[in-house]
């Protein structure tokens, strides 16, 4: 009895989370400046109107350089925290790591104000670069996070092995478990790219006059005509998030069957 | 923190240790602890014009909790953290409670990234589909009106606190699902056998042995959607149409449009003060029920 009941809720809890997204595409393809039913016909016109959009493309070429950097810098902060929170105790170590997980648990508006406050103060000019720092502090946590059960999930016998075999600790880190953590750490880098790229508002603020994709579809929100072409970026952005999470899901499940572990399911 | 290895109390592999993390604990400290504390010290400071008098004064605190203006936006923020959180939580509640104990162990995880997925599309397009959703002429009252159903549109739909709350509940289910789904998988089930082995109904074995067990991922849910919802800029911007603000378009205003920085960190740090009293006030609220149910 009470089977059915809680599966009915489940999938229109789902449908629930899923009903903004799947209206992105009847839109995009609908004929009529404006969202509204009953939907007026085919068209492709929004996907060229945004395509011919010059500021799209600066705004996304950004975004890029933002969310590669992000996900390179705050995956190599990532793995000095989970490896000295892993594998060594050490004084401090709780607090430490609570600063550097801190992030997690802080208003992004106050850590981008906060930052603000300092950057103008000693006066470093709000650029790509700034946005980029604001980015890792709160990437790095999330990265931290995933590599911290990758290590966890190590043998440690396969280390102490590769030392009594006579590697030395930079060689056994390079040749033992560098390629172990490996997927951990091309999922974390996947994490922290998807998160860079869709931030907003430490863009928004440490960006200066630079746009990042988030603070250019902010920017179109204000003008009632571009409202039909975001529907087509939003469209593609979809896409490509499920093409990215499918290909960071993947690369977890081969990382959880290379060292041995049991599927939890989930990146959190 | 890291100093030398010379330290007697040092052992080589603490020193290690703090070398490794040194180089993630230094960039918090310059770009998360620095930033924290000139903020923390510009809300006791005066506001000059287009400058900071270094004079000391607690007005900027005495302003934020005083005036009817900021209280009474505090007092929304909090109103409307709090309603999501009941919200999301209690609805997620259920969903966690399904995949754990009613699907099968090699599909909970193509069911938990099929709940992920719609959490990691643009979080601005999906608050912005919201607002077109609810919109005076959105997808709801235009569907509705073309169905015959309605002649006006509902006015009641939009630009209010109601349609925030739905926007953020929806905004952060994943965060409130993960962790409870998390803390149930823990239970041992044998105990819930046990439970019922021992004459307790499904309910009662629920009230007294699941629930209590999966406190920790509650707390952990309440916590991790609380936190961000009281400090979110973006559904009062859009959902709010500006003119139903929260926490953080107050300090935005303060910091920018109205430069009086000491004002703005000193509402940035009440709300810090805020977000850290409730979030110590529910694990206490938690201790005292755990132990209530022993």
């Amino acid at each position: 009895m009470k089977f059915p009941v809680l599966k009915t809720y489940t999938v229109a809890y789902l449908i629930f989370l899923y009903a903004p997204i799947i209206l992105l595409p009847i839109f995009a393809f609908n004929d009529s400046k404006v969202i509204a039913f009953p939907l007026q016909g085919f068209t492709t016109n929004w996907f060229k109107t945004m395509w011919a959009d010059e500021q799209l493309f600066h705004a996304l070429k950004n975004s890029l350089i933002v969310s590669v950097s992000t996900a390179i810098l705050s995956t190599s902060l990532g793995i000095f925290a989970a490896r000295a929170t892993t594998g060594y105790a050490f004084p401090g170590k709780g607090a430490a790591a609570g600063l550097i997980m801190l992030p997690m648990v802080l208003p992004e508006m106050i850590m981008s104000m906060s930052m603000l406050v300092v950057f103008l103060a000693i006066g470093l000019p709000l650029s790509i670069f700034t946005i980029i720092l604001g980015h890792v502090l709160v990437c790095t946590p999330f990265a931290v996070a995933i590599l911290t059960s990758a290590f966890q999930s190590l043998d440690k016998s396969l280390e102490e092995a590769a030392m009594d075999l006579g590697e030395g600790p930079v060689s056994t880190f390079y040749r033992v478990i560098l390629p172990l953590v490996m997927p951990g750490i091309v999922s974390a880098m996947l994490i922290c790219f998807t998160i860079s790229l869709d931030e907003f508002i430490i863009a928004f603020f440490l960006g200066g006059t630079e746009t990042t994709l988030s603070v250019y579809i902010f920017g179109q929100f204000r003008f009632p005509a571009k409202v039909p072409s975001i529907m087509a970026l939003g469209t593609i952005l979809v896409c490509l998030s499920i093409l990215l999470l499918t290909t960071a899901e993947y690369f977890r499940r081969r990382g959880l069957a290379r060292t041995g572990g049991k599927d939890t399911g989930g990146f959190l | 923190m890291d100093e030398g290895k010379g330290n007697r109390w040092l052992t080589p592999e603490g020193a290690s240790g703090l070398k490794l993390i040194s180089p993630p604990l230094i960039f918090a400290v310059l770009m998360l602890a620095a930033p924290l504390a000139t903020m923390a010290i510009f809300s006791v400071l005066t506001d000059g014009y287009l400058t900071i008098l270094p004079i000391l004064t607690l007005q900027n605190y005495i302003d934020t909790w005083s005036d009817v203006i900021y209280r009474s936006i505090m007092f929304r923020s909090l109103m409307v953290a709090v309603s999501v959180t009941a919200a999301t939580v209690i609805l997620a509640y259920p969903v966690a409670y399904f995949v754990s104990f009613h699907v099968a162990q090699d599909k909970k995880s193509l069911w938990l990234f099929l709940i992920t997925i719609p959490f990691w599309t643009s979080y601005l397009i999906r608050v912005f589909m919201w607002k077109v959703i609810l919109g005076y002429n959105g997808v709801i009252n235009s569907g509705l009106k073309a169905l015959h159903i309605i002649d006006q549109p509902l006015g009641w739909l939009n630009y209010n606190v109601g349609a925030m709350v739905l926007t953020l509940a929806h905004a952060y289910a994943p965060f409130a699902i993960l962790p409870i789904f998390v803390s149930l998988e823990k239970i041992e089930r044998a105990l819930l056998e046990a439970g019922q082995d021992l004459g307790e109904s499904r309910f009662l074995t629920f009230w007294r042995v699941t629930l209590p067990l999966s406190m920790p991922g509650v707390i952990a849910a309440v916590l991790i959607v609380f936190i961000p919802t009281i400090g979110d800029y973006v559904t009062p911007n859009l959902i709010g149409g500006g003119k139903i603000p929260m926490i953080a378009n107050a300090i935005e205003k303060l910091m920018l449009k109205a430069d009086n920085k000491p004002l703005g960190s000193a509402i940035a740090i009440s709300a810090m003060i805020i977000v850290g009293v409730v979030s110590l006030l529910f694990l206490f609220l938690n201790r005292r029920f755990m132990r209530g149910q022993r």
